[in-house]
């Protein structure tokens, strides 16, 4: 079921040296992407269906299309790196096992959208892949592909590697741009929308590592070749992460449209010890939770997801098994997302701590139905009424878990009632 | 570590080596406004003494032209910078849900009981210092624990004590 595009190079030795990439692809589409009109980039993007793959999977060329033409100020593209999702770890693998791939795709996208600059915005618990990117980079520049000219062609492109220190929140675009400007990691209110006002007041895109490291390959082989994986609306290839409870756990390149069973039956082994299969959150731990039922007809693609009601989100997929306690997971998935939260709007950073406090009470064995009900209100009274989808990202699970094991909630409850 | 809300004093001067004196002049023009050195600062500092001083943050206001009540307030935004001193091993667990599916509770358990540290705390010796992390991006090898930076992947209670072994 695996399909090798973006992976390609990931089990070739020493393939994240500029030498051993080289000679297997890197850079090659360089020479036929200057020979392009930037237009036609975008153009070929957009045929190919690429879709943001940090997790709300809009369309990459559309977006670069909302940058405002004929302007005076410098455009930016900000590469975002943070990867702080829970469960989601593919990123990782491209900083590490073959960076020049991004830096390609760098170059492919800041050519097409007139950049000048760039910025790699990576996680600060990143250790050794911002010293293994930082290389990539230094490399690039000695070698003649970063810097006043790209390979010999008159195009000027930096690149600088920034370095974030612990902020889930920093994954969020503008708060991302705020972390660039050395101010603290808070969201800001859309619009102005960053294509139009971004970093430093300019326009900016921001598109994820695994989007920008689609491109070369998408130049080199084609909008069509990268069509041929993947379904009509959702096209191409996608780095899963498989983690939880199955035997194999791990990163797999795939095609989109695969059913989701089957994957983590023939992919990652099934669920683990032989257990029975409880749920699986399927795109990171912000994604509503499928129960096995679910989880039987849907597909991973973003149109399947959807009708399902839950997201594609970043294609990090967790296997739950049957011993999995229900309200304990709820409990730690609230307190992340209230430590995360950047403390910018009240219902956030006021009412995810209360729903923790309410979950650690019905845990205690001190809560009833009501405080059920009340984490229930909670959800609605916070969810979309602040500046950035934080809050959200914790209460659409949250409301998941309630509404579809509500039995083992009620459960706790009840033990007080006896 | 748990208590950011205060600087600590060495009560010597803070500087930068020559090295990171270089980096600093290399680094700060990549970016149009000076303010976007004070990350990339902190990172420095931290690695040069261990922690951020409050001399540190007033160099590095300082250095950059700015006010030190800025410098502080990103140091105490942003969790990776120590406002205290670690021990010599600074020990990350991670607490997140595919590290807490497969078991890292265990190796807390074993820490507080054991080593006799809560996360917060640090060795009466010096040795260790327990941090319990947010998702470490690493979900796919989880159990994690990051040492002084350093990843530790597909633990288990036997191997984090085997690890713990070889820091001394």
């Amino acid at each position: 079921m695996e399909v090798k595009i973006l992976s390609a190079k990931f089990d070739i030795e020493n393939a994240h040296l500029l030498d051993v990439a080289k000679e297997n692809g890197a850079y090659r589409t360089l020479d036929k992407l200057f020979a392009m009109a930037p237009g036609d980039v975008i153009e070929e993007v957009k045929n190919s269906g690429l879709r943001g793959r940090g997790g709300a999977g809009f369309p990459a060329g559309i977006k670069w299309g909302f940058l405002p033409k004929d302007i005076d100020k410098p455009v930016y593209l900000a590469v975002n790196s943070d990867e702080s999702e829970p469960a989601t770890f593919k990123d990782r693998y491209i900083l590490v096992k073959d960076p020049h791939m991004l830096i390609e795709g760098i170059v492919i996208c800041s050519y097409a959208i007139n950049c000048h600059d760039a910025y790699i915005y990576i996680r600060g618990e990143y250790t050794s892949q911002v010293k293994a990117l930082q290389r990539a980079v230094d490399e690039a520049y000695d070698a003649g592909y970063l810097g006043e000219t790209i390979a010999g062609h008159e195009y000027r492109v930096d690149v600088t590697v920034h370095r974030g220190a612990g902020a889930y929140v920093c994954g969020e675009e503008t708060a991302l741009l705020e972390s660039i400007e050395g101010k603290k990691g808070q969201p800001r209110s859309k619009p102005p929308f960053p294509a139009v006002v971004g970093l430093y007041d300019s326009p900016t895109i921001i598109n994820n590592v695994q989007t920008i490291a689609s491109l070369p390959y998408i130049i080199w082989e084609g909008a069509d070749a990268y069509k041929q994986y993947g379904t009509e609306r959702s096209c191409g290839t996608h780095l899963f992460g498989i983690s939880g409870h199955v035997e194999k756990p791990g990163m797999y390149e795939l095609p989109l449209g695969l059913p989701l069973l089957e994957v983590i039956d023939k992919v990652a082994g099934g669920v683990w010890k032989g257990r029975k299969l409880k749920g699986v959150i399927p795109g990171g731990s912000s994604t509503p939770v499928l129960t096995p039922e679910e989880a039987k007809t849907v597909t991973l693609d973003y149109e399947s997801m959807a009708e399902h009601k839950t997201m594609f989100g970043s294609g990090g997929i967790v296997v739950l098994d049957d011993t999995v306690d229900i309200v304990k997971l709820v409990e730690n998935l609230i307190y992340f997302y209230h430590h995360e939260s950047c403390g910018q709007c009240t219902p956030c950073r006021e009412g995810l701590g209360w729903m923790l406090k309410i979950v650690k009470k019905i845990l205690a064995g001190e809560g009833s139905s009501a405080d059920i009900d009340l984490l229930v209100e909670l959800c609605d009274n916070i969810e979309m009424k602040t500046v950035c989808v934080l809050s959200a990202a914790c209460t659409m699970p949250v409301r998941s878990y309630l509404n579809k094991f509500r039995e083992e909630f009620e459960a706790y409850a009840t033990e007080t009632a006896s | 570590m748990s208590d950011r809300s205060q600087l600590i004093s060495t009560g010597k001067p803070f500087a930068f080596d020559a090295e990171r004196d270089a980096e600093f002049e290399r680094l700060v023009v990549r970016y149009p406004i000076r303010e976007s050195m004070i990350m990339p600062a902190l990172w420095m500092a931290q690695e040069q003494a261990g922690w951020i001083s409050a001399e540190a943050i007033e160099y590095i206001a300082d250095r950059i032209g700015t006010f030190p009540a800025k410098v502080f307030e990103l140091a105490t935004f942003y969790t990776m910078y120590h406002l205290k001193p670690t021990g010599r091993y600074h020990i990350c667990v991670c607490r997140t849900l595919s590290c807490w599916l497969r078991g890292k509770q265990e190796i807390v358990d074993y820490l507080a009981d054991e080593i006799g540290i809560k996360p917060g705390q640090m060795t009466e010796d010096g040795r260790f210092s327990l941090e319990e992390v947010e998702c470490l991006g690493h979900c796919g090898t989880a159990p994690v624990v990051q040492v002084n930076g350093e990843f530790h992947e597909e633990m288990d209670l036997a191997k984090f004590k085997a690890l713990l072994a070889t820091l001394t």
